[in-house]
């Protein structure tokens, strides 16, 4: 069966303006490439970023004090620096209390912090240092390399901080500053290099000193006063059932503790990706704008320069709703050709730029990554079209006898 | 019982409304052309002869009047109708030519085939009729603008017969024509009106005239004789 003559008729009048019709389709290639390569990126930057939070998925974060939500968001994880204060912990009783409510959801440990002073080989620096319980070191803590500290002299280090120190088995740290009189100083030996953890809500290990309980509380004191208790759920389903229960026991009269929830903060951070994502594609949408604009110009060209061939096909008896399909073609074929290089060249471009930008294309080739290319291609055809209608009724809509008139 | 002429003007009037007044192109005009007359329509510059060509080829429709093509009112008719109307029973020839750029000489005859078909012609009728007027296969394949304008004329003619059309209208046709060309133009006219064709045919040429059975001569829109 032979091509519908009103399609070859589009076909033919795209080839004798090639240059033109090449030009018009650039436009949308552009378009395309532009919209699918931010859309393909925002869509890898997500899943990178949810693939390293959702490890930390699963913990929920007691603070001491009332917040003003218990399920913020924040990012109020541990390491920062901060210096406790006599009422900033949570006490021997209220752990106790935390442990009963959540025990049988996974597991519950305390945790003490500080951030301080050390000298390592004559270079002072600020470092956070955690202290744990003995047999919660062995849950929670996995050695790289060497032991976890069984004295108070010794301590583990993460695989960052002793990367950054140049810290190896058997490396001295002073902790405390050695000119303030009143800081107690003391002089540890690393016994273990921490396998690398990643970001974390409960615990930033990566780049910390952790020593026991009772080397902690033996430099800074408070045995019993922690600085916040982590709950590692066994079934991330039971985070709002843990929550409410840790509430109920705890905050019943006042807030005595804030519980954060990691999965709202994983929300809020690829919701904020997510936005980031389509403020960008929404620039790059401009340049289907320019595309449209440019179609717009072509087929405009094409229904003046044709008017007297429009007049020829209505008079020898061509109906406008023929008239209109060959320009509509037009721009659809156009289109059509844009979408086509446009997504061969998405995929290369994209490729190339979540490879720039996100560092891994881990992702590249899943569908909510590739999903940006059709998407993109049917914006490209559709403005097309678009852009199309209002020459192609135009043509359409001719006076057969003007039409004929025209030189 | 008397026969339905092919094409019956009844008191019929075209103005074009202009900013500097209303143009009268044409004036109460009443025509009656029969099945297989051949008709030539003469007039000097703006006596409204294209005018009544645009009304009785369906490219226009009266102000004011009846007209009738094949029995049928086309002031009553939509677009459609219309443009079916000039698909089906009217084959027009131009004084340019008017073959379409993008199309084979060959795909100009058969345009027409397809659009009242809906498929190709596979009966052989297009090469057929370009054999019958001068074109040849090889010549078949070129576009309009690789032929000359005999040639062109030539395959205007085709087309115009490729749906058999009960009228067929000619405006100036020898008009682009050198006298020779314009000759064997008429001779394949004058062959088509004793196979029983209705021929209307616009011309200021008075030899061209001469060649037709009868000559309606129109001046300011009034016919000077019927």
């Amino acid at each position: 069966m032979k091509m519908d003559i009103i399609l070859q008729l589009s076909l033919r009048s795209i080839r004798l303006h090639f240059l033109r019709s090449v030009l018009a389709a650039l436009g949308i290639v552009i378009g395309v490439v532009a919209i699918s390569s931010m859309g393909m990126m925002g869509a890898n930057m997500t899943m990178s970023v949810t693939e390293e939070l959702s490890s930390m998925a699963n913990v929920l974060v007691v603070n001491p004090g009332g917040g003003s939500s218990s399920n913020s968001g924040g990012m109020m994880g541990p390491g920062g620096g901060s210096s406790s204060s006599d009422d900033d912990y949570i006490d021997k009783d209220q752990f106790d209390d935390i442990e009963r409510a959540v025990g049988k959801y996974g597991i519950v440990y305390p945790l003490y912090q500080e951030s301080d002073t050390i000298k390592i080989r004559d270079e002072k620096r600020r470092a956070t240092i955690y202290g744990m319980r003995d047999e919660d070191m062995a849950t929670i803590l996995t050695v790289d390399n060497g032991t976890l500290p069984q004295t108070s002299s010794s301590v583990v280090v993460g695989p960052t901080f002793a990367e950054n120190n140049d810290l190896t088995i058997g490396s001295r740290i002073t902790i405390g500053d050695e000119n303030d009189e009143e800081a107690v100083i003391q002089k540890v030996r690393v016994v273990g290099i921490l396998e690398e953890k990643g970001m974390s809500m409960d615990l930033n290990s990566d780049n910390a000193i952790i020593m026991t309980e009772k080397a902690f509380t033996s430099l800074y004191g408070g045995e019993g006063d922690y600085t916040q208790v982590n709950v590692i759920l066994d079934d991330i389903d039971d985070a709002d059932t843990a929550t409410a229960a840790i509430e109920k026991q705890l905050n019943r009269k006042e807030d005595e503790v804030t519980v954060q929830d990691s999965s709202s903060m994983m929300e809020s951070i690829t919701s904020t990706v997510s936005m980031m994502t389509t403020f960008v594609m929404a620039i790059a949408g401009i340049s289907l704008l320019v595309a449209a604009t440019s179609i717009f110009n072509v087929m405009m060209m094409s229904v003046t320069e044709r008017v007297r061939e429009i007049g020829i096909l209505r008079s020898i008896g061509t109906q406008k709703g023929e008239v209109l399909r060959m320009f509509i073609y037009e721009a659809v074929i156009l289109g059509l050709v844009g979408a086509v290089i446009g997504a061969i060249m998405s995929l290369l471009l994209g490729w190339l730029v979540v490879l720039v930008m996100i560092g891994t294309t881990e992702y590249f080739f899943t569908f909510q990554s590739l999903i940006y290319v059709p998407v993109s291609m049917a914006i490209g055809i559709a403005i097309c079209v678009f852009s199309g209608v209002y020459p192609a009724w135009r043509a359409a809509n001719l006076d057969p006898i003007d039409a004929l008139r025209a030189e | 019982m008397t026969a339905v002429p092919v094409i019956e003007l009844s008191d019929v009037s075209k103005i074009y409304p202009l900013a500097s007044g209303d143009v009268v192109a044409l004036d109460h005009l009443s025509i009656r052309i029969e099945r297989g007359e051949f008709v030539a329509i003469m007039g000097p510059s703006g006596s409204g002869k294209s005018t009544l060509l645009n009304q009785i080829g369906g490219l226009d429709v009266p102000t004011s009047g009846i007209l009738r093509i094949t029995g049928k009112n086309i002031r009553k008719m939509s677009d459609e109708k219309l443009t079916d109307l000039r698909l089906n029973t009217i084959g027009y020839i131009f004084q340019r030519f008017n073959l379409i750029p993008l199309l084979s000489a060959y795909e100009n005859v058969e345009y027409p085939y397809i659009l009242k078909h809906r498929c190709n012609d596979t009966t052989g009728r297009v090469s057929n009729l370009l054999n019958e007027v001068g074109i040849n296969k090889r010549l078949a394949e070129h576009k309009p603008e690789e032929l000359s304008g005999g040639q062109q004329q030539r395959v205007a003619v085709a087309r115009a017969l490729v749906n058999d059309p009960a009228i067929l209208i000619c405006d100036e046709p020898t008009g682009n024509l050198d006298t020779k060309t314009g000759g064997q133009i008429m001779d394949m006219l004058k062959d088509l009106h004793r196979q029983e064709r209705t021929i209307i045919i616009v011309t200021h040429d008075p030899l061209i005239g001469e060649r037709a059975e009868r000559i309606i001569r129109i001046r300011d829109g009034k016919v000077e004789n019927a």
